[in-house]
């Protein structure tokens, strides 16, 4: 069933066979008159950089916002704390930011996987502290290779998606009380792992630490991943659109290429400058970026993510398109747990320890509200492992500049649960204009 | 005319509990052939449907494929015999674009990655054969009308090139001119040698493109009537039952002929 080798289904002739060869008086088939399938009430883009913008312009007007809200919060929450602390903007303060996300930013990638499908997973916040005390157990207590205690781990984070999954696709469960039922139980299951002694503190020299604390302090690492990002967007934009041309489909304008180039260097440039500023390019956020770039592309390039899209968009028209939904749902959550248990590793290493608080507290609903202030959809289908950067990015920022400010926990936790409310109200609003103008 | 039936039902009864859904009912599907599947509501065109299309399984009779019997356990065996099924529902994922909803379940890939631009090319020329009319091939389904997702729809059921292809009510939800081009491709399919099932309630819709059409009547056969020697009220009467079983008089008719 490889299909670039089907046959065409009844060739009938293109308008180009049928002039070329017989001249002007050629008989033309009845179903040329709807030839060309162009509707001519459509709105058609203009080529360069005002058709863009007028695209831009409508797309907003009907509610296809995107990363645009986080951006604007984002853009806001900056400047605000940088002009109440000039500390906030620090090159020190901003690298150690960016490493303090990863933790919230995995969890909440692999939320982003179960937001797609329209479901949600309460027990990331436990999954991850069960699997940094089962690494912390193996690796300190135990004596185990620190490899191996750290794919226990991560296969710990997949079982426990496995087993989840299975009661959600199979028995059909509501996600939210099996994942409700998890996040007491997964949580019992880590104090029972981490024992009497309560506390497990981690070497430091162990490979979850060092990946945490791990910072390339040449110049040129920061420069360089930028450097090799930019190049890579933009090789696969121009080939993209190269391939596009030869096949006869439209492709993006230069033009259009250039910009974003130009717009994802000046992002990366900065970011890149600023990290070198201080120490230089944490490891961590290297990793961090990876797992985005790499999981966004399963989403969109791969036939697995498409099935995601799809069980987010209808489940019925899932299921008749002969999409294995029980499977799909099943691995989706082990995705999830999955990249609870990174996040959770990622977060004992922070704090160099796994201990009876480790997964709690509301490190759950910032991992939630992560991806969907990043513009993930709480309604499925919509949605971009971006948003777990986005999202996180702004939750830390907030956290960060009260904690510079010297602000109590009290008013952190208001302050974040009204930016989360204003992300699902933008959600919902984008959702209903996207509706008025037929686009949801 | 047609040739040998594409797919054959064989005395196909199907029970849901105490009711009797289908009672040794017989359809013939050849290719190049569109068959309208009419009756009352609750007369098992539906059943009848999602036995061929595999959704559930006849209790009794066979089912045959190109003359051979076969047993159609899930939709998929269906698909892969060659029987598209396009419900009324449609079924279309309202996030993803028309091309994603095309290859929804069979998408090409190119190096183990999805080929977006195969995909979108053969989308593209798949529509203009069918002279489908639709803004962009890379527009969300949410932001299509009715009738073009209705097409959209039928187009997606082409994608795996099946045999016989099944509309279930595809003109009930559809103003007149989406109507016309919905029955305009119907015939585009049958003039591509594709034998198609049309459910339908809408007698001029039937009278239309179909060759035959087959009553169904409390899940019997209620006779099978060929549209150039019948008309609109003959088709009704064996509907609603108004005559006596038409099957049995064409049988009376028969027989005399012979004594």
């Amino acid at each position: 069933m490889n299909g670039d080798d089907h046959r065409e289904p009844g060739h009938v002739p293109l308008p180009e066979d049928s002039m070329s060869r017989d001249g002007v008086n050629a008989p033309v088939p009845v179903a040329h008159d709807a030839i060309p399938a162009v509707d001519p009430r459509l709105i058609v883009r203009q080529e360069g950089i005002s058709g863009y913008l007028g695209e831009f312009k409508r797309r907003l007007s009907s509610g296809e916002l995107g990363s645009l809200p986080v951006v604007l919060a984002l853009i806001v929450i900056w400047a605000v704390f940088g002009s109440l602390d000039s500390s906030f903007l620090s090159a020190q303060n901003l690298s150690n930011l960016s490493q303090q996300i990863v933790g919230t930013g995995m969890i909440a990638i692999g939320v982003v996987f179960v937001l797609l499908l329209g479901e949600i997973d309460l027990s990331v916040g436990s999954v991850s502290g069960l699997c940094a005390a089962i690494f912390a157990v193996l690796d300190v207590t135990h004596g185990v290779n620190q490899w191996v205690a750290l794919v226990a781990a991560l296969v710990g984070g997949a079982l426990v998606g496995l087993i989840q999954g299975l009661f959600f696709a199979k028995v059909g469960v509501p996600a939210f009380v099996v994942t409700l039922a998890g996040n007491l139980g997964w949580n019992g299951l880590m104090l029972q792992i981490l024992g009497s002694s309560g506390t497990i503190n981690l070497s430091g020299n162990d490979i979850v630490s060092r990946l945490y604390s791990t910072i390339y302090s040449k110049t040129i690492a920061a420069y360089g991943t930028a450097a090799i990002g930019v190049a890579l967007f933009l090789v696969a934009s121009l080939l993209d659109a190269r391939r596009r041309r030869a096949a006869g489909v439209p492709s993006r304008p230069p033009a259009d290429i250039a910009l974003r180039t130009v717009a994802l260097a000046v992002v990366a440039f900065a970011a890149a400058y600023t990290l070198n500023q201080y120490k230089g390019l944490p490891l961590a956020l290297l990793i961090f970026l990876i797992f985005i770039v790499v999981l966004d592309f399963v989403l969109r390039r791969t036939t697995y993510g498409r099935q995601v899209f799809a069980l987010g968009g209808n489940i019925e028209g899932a299921r008749r398109a002969g999409i294995n939904v029980s499977w799909t749902r099943i691995s989706v959550f082990m995705i999830c747990s999955t990249m609870a248990a990174v996040g959770g590793l990622f977060l004992a290493a922070q704090i160099q320890s796994a201990s009876q608080t480790s997964g709690g507290g509301n490190l759950l609903m910032n991992c939630i509200a992560a991806a969907v202030i990043g513009g993930t959809s709480l309604f499925g289908g919509r949605g971009s492992t971006w948003s777990a950067l986005l999202g996180a990015l702004v939750i830390g920022s907030i956290q960060s500049g009260m904690n510079i400010m010297g602000l109590s926990n009290a008013i952190q936790f208001m302050i974040t649960g009204a930016v989360l409310l204003a992300a699902v109200v933008i959600d919902s609003l984008s959702r209903k204009t996207q509706k008025a103008a037929g686009r949801a | 005319m047609a040739g040998p039936p594409v797919l054959a039902l064989r005395s196909v009864s199907k029970r849901f509990g105490a009711v009797q859904a289908l009672t040794e009912v017989e359809l013939d599907v050849a290719a190049g052939e569109v068959v309208a599947l009419v009756g009352d509501n609750g007369a098992g065109k539906s059943t009848l449907v999602k036995a061929i299309a595999g959704v559930n399984q006849p209790d009794e009779g066979v089912i045959e494929w190109e003359g051979r019997p076969v047993v159609i356990h899930r939709p998929q065996d269906a698909q892969h015999l060659g029987v598209a099924t396009v419900y009324q529902d449609l079924a279309l994922c309202d996030n993803l674009d028309v091309v994603g909803n095309l290859f929804l379940g069979r998408e090409l890939r190119r190096f183990g990655v999805l080929n977006e631009v195969g995909m979108e090319r053969r989308s593209r020329e798949l529509l203009d054969t069918l002279s489908i009319r639709i803004p962009s091939v890379r527009i969300p389904i949410a932001s299509l009308s009715g009738g073009q997702r209705q097409v959209v729809a039928i187009a997606r059921a082409l994608i795996g090139e099946p045999k016989i292809v099944i509309l279930d009510e595809p003109t009930a939800a559809l103003g007149v001119e989406q109507t016309a081009q919905v029955l305009d491709l119907v015939e585009r399919l049958r003039d591509r040698g594709l034998g198609v099932i049309l459910v339908s309630h809408n007698m001029a819709d039937v009278m239309a493109v179909s060759d035959r059409v087959a009553v169904l009547r409390l899940g019997r056969n209620n006779g099978v009537f060929d549209v150039r020697y019948t008309n609109q009220q003959e088709i009704i009467s064996a509907i609603t039952g108004a005559t006596d079983n038409a099957v049995t008089r064409r049988q009376s008719r028969g027989q005399e002929g012979v004594s």
